[in-house]
């Protein structure tokens, strides 16, 4: 199954400029499996957020979601607590590329963000490019450009690598076919 | 078709004669870098890959600096890891304390870095190079496994903003600043996913210390990279530093920008960045009386021999207030031991203050200065999150080294006028 089936689960909302500190502390970031950074996901938010962030699967964000530190413990820590998409009014870049990267679908869809309540089941459909609430509201997305869309149907960019990786030697040609893949 | 120096650089890297904002690229990359933090990940990344080599050994430069001198058993771990890799591999380019100091002070000040090259670094400060006239922007540590297997990245063009700073800048007035200043004029994401090119006359007069202060925070405004144009300063920053070949690019008079803001340094006063974001900014004449516990001088952002002498100049025949603590944080050796030949580190000492081996230290929250419960911090690092520094309810105040030094002097927040 990859990342582009249909997806969904219950919202776990946060506002504007939600840094990537506060999803995983730098104080964590020694720690890289997914499965143990998630005991320390959204602690800059304090207890009871951070309690209630661990019973959801979906993370809904205001504006310039995972702003800061480039760590890709971040999207880590979402995915390590199950988290299967996050649907966003807009992103930081890196955090962006980091969780594209890691096979956690980023949506920006500012419409659908400020529509789900907190707690609300959400249905993500990545293929069809829509986002249904429980109550019933339907919002559609941009489809995801090219590399995007191939590394999230790949689950990630980490089949990706294995290939390019098999790949590499020809490069030294001088060719370009390396660009063939985005 | 006219274009700006991002968009010039990105096409010559991707081997096409034009690009525009929104392409899609595969670019190659000069210089690929990765810390104690992001590196570990990308070697696991590698080693499953089956790549077995890298691509070009002399264009990764692994710097560790986040939880340097190592920190506990978990960094020593993680060092240990990357410094096993550099090992295996034969990498020319591994660095630990004793060798190096910050990723962002070191590279550009050892020439390796140049105008024209572009840069990715598996850390979101990587757009400092922007003031040497390259392209450089942070990513994860999967993009920077990628570019070790294959040399190369895919990267969106960006739109450009063009910030244009007119007028001299005042007395105590640096880099830091003047990004401050716009940061809190755009936002925090006033530049998410767009190039910010900083000109006009104020920024020409400015150091490559003070560039490279204002290039490194493009990020806190949501920055892809930010850029600076090649002039003399430039030229006489790289002649006999920069090891490879560089290449002046530079932006068409008529090249499109999204947006321009333009500012009159007249009007521009040192800046203090409030809690809990860097676009929170105030002038110090209007930060009211915000008291102190601790200073800290240092970092990607101010760790420079600029930015210590400025520092000092505040400091010589003073004495931190009681109860603050003064930690000053050299950015490289280099600098620690230009400050040392200058008397510098003697001043911050006999001042009252501590003196750090280069290390990112207590920016991220790591160690050597972490805050209790209820402290503040007037730093003049990059970022005021919510417990970046320390516990979630201590606060961060971000400034210029001038103001902090002041402010530790008089315990309070001020800038050195007001001693």
């Amino acid at each position: 199954m990859s990342a582009l089936d249909g997806t969904g689960g219950k919202a776990f909302k946060v506002g504007d400029d939600v840094n990537t500190d506060y999803i995983i502390s730098a104080r964590y970031l020694d720690v890289y499996e997914p499965e143990e950074l998630r005991a320390h996901l959204f602690e800059g938010l304090g207890p009871e957020r951070a309690a209630r962030a661990a019973s959801c699967t979906v993370l809904v964000a205001g504006r310039n979601l995972g702003c800061g530190s480039a760590r890709e413990q971040a999207p880590n820590a979402l995915k390590g607590a199950g988290y299967k998409a996050v649907i966003a009014a807009s992103a930081a870049r890196i955090f962006f590329r980091n969780a594209i990267n890691v096979g956690l679908p980023v949506i920006c869809a500012p419409d659908a963000a400020e529509a789900v309540n907190d707690g609300e089941t959400v249905a993500v459909d990545l293929a069809a490019g829509t986002i249904r609430t429980a109550s019933g509201a339907t919002f559609a997305f941009a489809p995801f450009p090219a590399p995007v869309r191939r590394i999230l149907e790949a689950g990630g960019m980490y089949p990706l690598l294995a290939e390019l990786a098999a790949t590499a030697g020809r490069d030294a040609t001088g060719t370009r076919e390396g660009a063939s893949w985005a | 078709m006219p274009m700006t120096i991002t968009e010039k650089i990105l096409a010559a890297h991707a081997g096409l004669d034009r690009v525009e904002p929104g392409q899609i690229i595969m670019a190659d990359v000069d210089v690929a870098l990765g810390n104690d933090i992001t590196t570990p990940i990308a070697i696991d990344e590698f080693e499953r890959s089956g790549a077995g080599r890298l691509h070009d050994p002399e264009r990764l430069f692994l710097v560790m600096d986040h939880f340097v001198p190592t920190k506990d058993i978990q960094s020593a771990m993680q060092v240990k890891k990357v410094r096993d890799f550099a090992r295996k591999h034969d990498l020319p380019h591994y660095y630990e304390p004793g060798t190096a100091g910050i990723e962002h002070v070191f590279l550009p000040e050892q020439g390796f870095v140049g105008p024209g090259d572009l840069v990715i670094g598996a850390d979101s400060h990587t757009v400092t190079y922007g003031a040497l006239g390259a392209f450089s922007s942070g990513v994860g540590s999967t993009d920077l496994a990628g570019i070790m297997i294959t040399g190369r990245i895919w990267l969106k063009v960006p739109e450009t903003m063009r910030f244009v700073f007119h007028g001299t800048p005042r007395p105590w007035v640096g880099g830091k600043d003047l990004v401050l200043r716009a940061i809190g004029d755009v936002g925090v994401d006033g530049a998410r996913y767009r190039a910010m090119e900083f000109a006009g006359g104020a920024v020409d007069s400015l150091s490559m210390d003070d560039r490279f202060t204002m290039a490194n925070m493009a990020i806190e405004a949501g920055g892809k990279c930010g850029v600076f144009h090649v002039d003399e300063k430039t030229r006489a920053y790289v002649n006999g530093r920069c090891k490879r070949p560089w290449r002046v690019f530079a932006s068409d008079p008529d090249a499109h920008y999204c947006a321009v803001r333009e500012y009159d340094c007249a009007a521009i006063e040192p800046q203090v960045a409030f809690p809990h974001l860097p676009g929170n900014t105030r002038p110090v004449s209007l930060a009211g009386h915000v008291r102190i516990d601790q200073a800290v001088i240092g970092s990607c952002t101010n760790g420079r021999i600029g930015d210590l002498r400025a520092a000092a100049a505040v400091l010589e025949g003073r004495r931190v207030a009681p109860y603050v603590r003064l930690i000053v944080i050299p950015g490289s050796q280099q600098v620690y031991l230009q400050a040392l030949a200058e008397g510098l580190l003697e001043t911050f000492v006999r001042a009252g203050g501590v003196v750090s081996p280069p290390t990112c230290g207590p920016c991220p929250g790591g160690f050597m200065g972490i805050m209790a419960d209820g402290e503040k911090t007037i730093s003049t690092t990059n970022r005021n999150f919510i417990g970046r520094m320390g516990h979630t309810g201590s606060e961060i105040y971000l400034a210029n080294p001038a103001v902090a030094a002041a402010s530790a002097v008089a315990g309070r927040i001020v800038g050195p006028d007001a001693l």
